[in-house]
């Protein structure tokens, strides 16, 4: 049978988010090169516009209205439908690499055996299932992996793919969510919003990262100036997270996010390898630190040896200088 | 209050060793052998709830025969004792049976509370908490910044850092909670501690200990590296020393030519 592969749509903030439209579009390649069909599918209070831009990339769109999800956290109310639409021949489910697609992706193994293709950072079709590339022991090694099924799982990386929009808009096909969840639902007592955390480091294209060098909770005002003035997102190290200077949601490294974006701008950031398996992929990186021997060095396109609290401001009245231009 | 921790052991990242053999299978001998990193952090939680509310804190590891060595660095942080799954026939494992064969683990071990990593140093893929819950019919609560079980309601309530802050989530007990460093950092064993942990117990169970068809015969897993190679590395980049102004206008033109502004 021809495979069926299934894209996850995730929603934040009533949109679909960007590593959606990027999953939609792996699956969709996948299912070309594989003579089969993609569907995609959006679980959401209301997921009639995030599902309406999914339709953008896929010929099908199941949209669930599930209430649910709204005050539950969402991986059993999605891992519920995804599982009617395994029932209903999908042979392979696409989902982003997020908190929730992990969960989701992980509760799929556990009550399907089906296998699991874990962090991909690209894949392509090789005659009888997904091939994908991802990046293992820290950054150290990438490997090829495959399913020995005919069915299974994988998890995509921001940036694996361009989001490219399918030639024609597809269907929406709108249904009741399944009566009970597939785990156990998890009620959300209270959804807590911090300062500065509004935008997501692994959906932004520019992110700029204060390290140990920052040296207090004050120093990172110049690296928010910078990310204001680049469009981009703040970010930190585990230094400066330990020293208690800025969220852990803000971490990039092995025991923080894994970020892919088109600039990474690090002040006063060593580049300690905990730091680099989250950041080395980026298209371009661009560092300032003091020390002409930080490690950081070896992974910068561009490495400028100097103080970051006068290299900083200089950076920025250079910016505002040429956007007056 | 009884707290399971799922504790892997993985080579050091710190040692920079970690190398895949000719199979494309970790080169266990390669470098030397730690406690995952982020179980470390739900050790140190359950270690802490344990001790302000009484209980018992055991691990449960699924490694080859000589991963002992590395779980007793755990015990010596303050677990009582160890459950250790080996077997040949497990060598290799894919998830779906790394899965299913900690679940089966767990379920013979009676607990309020099963604490996992939120993912491991060597792999990465960060399922194993969400599908053992799963296996096991338990709420997840993933994520974890914070956790607060209360006996006398029998649930647990965590707080689950989300894009954008943290929610607050809750669940009855048991329940699985996948750790993360926001959790606050590992204790180092103390000397007391090294020297108890000589003498606590690590049970070993094999496959058959557990129950039938856990695994898939000879290594037939769901899925398998056909490939490996080192990451490409980057091209030589460029240095500027210069004056503030100067590296700042010469960075902004590098930003300009690569259309990043």
């Amino acid at each position: 049978m021809p495979p069926l592969i299934l894209a996850v749509g995730e929603v934040a903030d009533g949109t679909l988010t960007r590593l959606s439209t990027e999953v939609a579009t792996l699956a969709r390649s996948l299912a070309e090169a594989a003579g089969g069909s993609a569907v995609g599918l959006v679980v959401d209070a209301a997921p009639d516009a995030a599902a309406a831009e999914l339709a953008m990339y896929l010929p099908r769109v199941v949209a669930v209205a599930s209430p649910d999800t709204a005050g539950e956290v969402w991986a059993p109310r999605a891992v519920a439908e995804v599982r009617r639409l395994v029932d209903e021949g999908v042979s392979h489910v696409v989902l982003g690499a997020t908190a929730d697609g992990r969960d989701a992706a992980g509760a799929l193994v556990g009550l399907t055996g089906w296998g699991l293709l874990a962090n991909a950072d690209g894949a392509g079709w090789d005659g009888e299932g997904p091939v994908t590339v991802s990046s293992v022991l820290g950054g150290k090694a990438i490997v090829r992996s495959t399913l020995t099924a005919p069915a299974g799982i994988v998890t995509v990386r921001p940036g694996a793919v361009a989001a490219e929009p399918a030639a024609g808009a597809g269907a929406v096909e709108s249904r009741q969510p399944a009566a009970e969840p597939a785990t156990p639902a998890v009620p959300v007592l209270d959804r807590v919003s911090e300062a500065g955390a509004e935008a997501s480091l692994e959906e932004a294209r520019i992110v700029v990262v204060g390290g140990r060098g920052v040296g207090s909770p004050d120093g990172f005002g110049i690296v928010e100036d910078l990310a204001g003035l680049l469009g981009g997102v703040v970010g930190a190290t585990r230094a400066s997270v330990d020293a208690g200077w800025i969220a852990y949601a803000r971490q990039i490294g092995q025991t923080g996010k894994v970020v892919k974006p088109a600039l990474y701008l690090g002040l006063g950031v060593s580049g300690a390898m905990q730091h680099r398996v989250g950041m080395q992929s980026a298209g371009t990186i661009v560092a300032v630190n003091r020390d002409p021997d930080a490690p950081i060095a070896e992974v910068a396109d561009l490495f400028v040896v100097g103080d970051l609290f006068e290299v900083g401001p200089a950076l920025a009245a250079e910016l505002r200088a040429r956007r007056g231009a | 209050m009884r707290i399971l921790v799922l504790t892997k052991p993985v080579p050091d990242p710190a040692a920079g060793a970690e190398r895949l053999g000719p199979d494309f299978r970790l080169d266990r001998a390669a470098s030397p052998t730690v406690v995952n990193g982020n179980d470390e952090y739900a050790l140190e939680a359950a270690l802490q709830l344990v001790e302000a509310q009484g209980g018992e804190v055991a691990i449960l590891s699924m490694a080859p025969a000589n991963a002992v060595e590395t779980m007793r660095k755990a015990l010596a942080m303050g677990a009582l004792r160890g459950v250790l799954v080996t077997d040949p026939a497990l060598e290799g494992a894919d998830l779906p049976t790394t899965i299913r064969v900690l679940a089966a683990a767990a379920a013979a071990e009676s607990f309020d509370l099963l604490l996992a990593g939120l993912d491991t140093s060597d792999g990465q893929g960060g399922a194993v908490a969400a599908g053992v819950a799963a296996r096991l019919g338990l709420p997840l609560l993933s994520n974890a910044a914070s956790i607060e079980p209360d006996v006398a309601t029998g649930r647990v309530r965590v707080r689950r850092i989300s894009a954008k802050g943290y929610d607050v989530i809750e669940a009855p007990m048991p329940a699985v909670v996948s750790c993360t460093q926001a959790l606050g950092a590992p204790r180092y064993p103390s000397l007391k501690g090294i020297m108890a942990a000589r003498s606590r117990e690590i049970a070993t169970r094999s496959l058959a200990d557990l129950g039938d068809g856990l695994a898939p015969g000879g290594g037939a897993w769901a899925t398998r590296v056909v490939g490996a190679e080192k990451p490409p590395a980057r091209a030589a980049g460029r240095v500027v020393k210069a004056p503030p102004a100067d590296a700042a206008r010469e960075l902004a033109d590098f930003l300009a030519d690569r259309r990043l502004i």
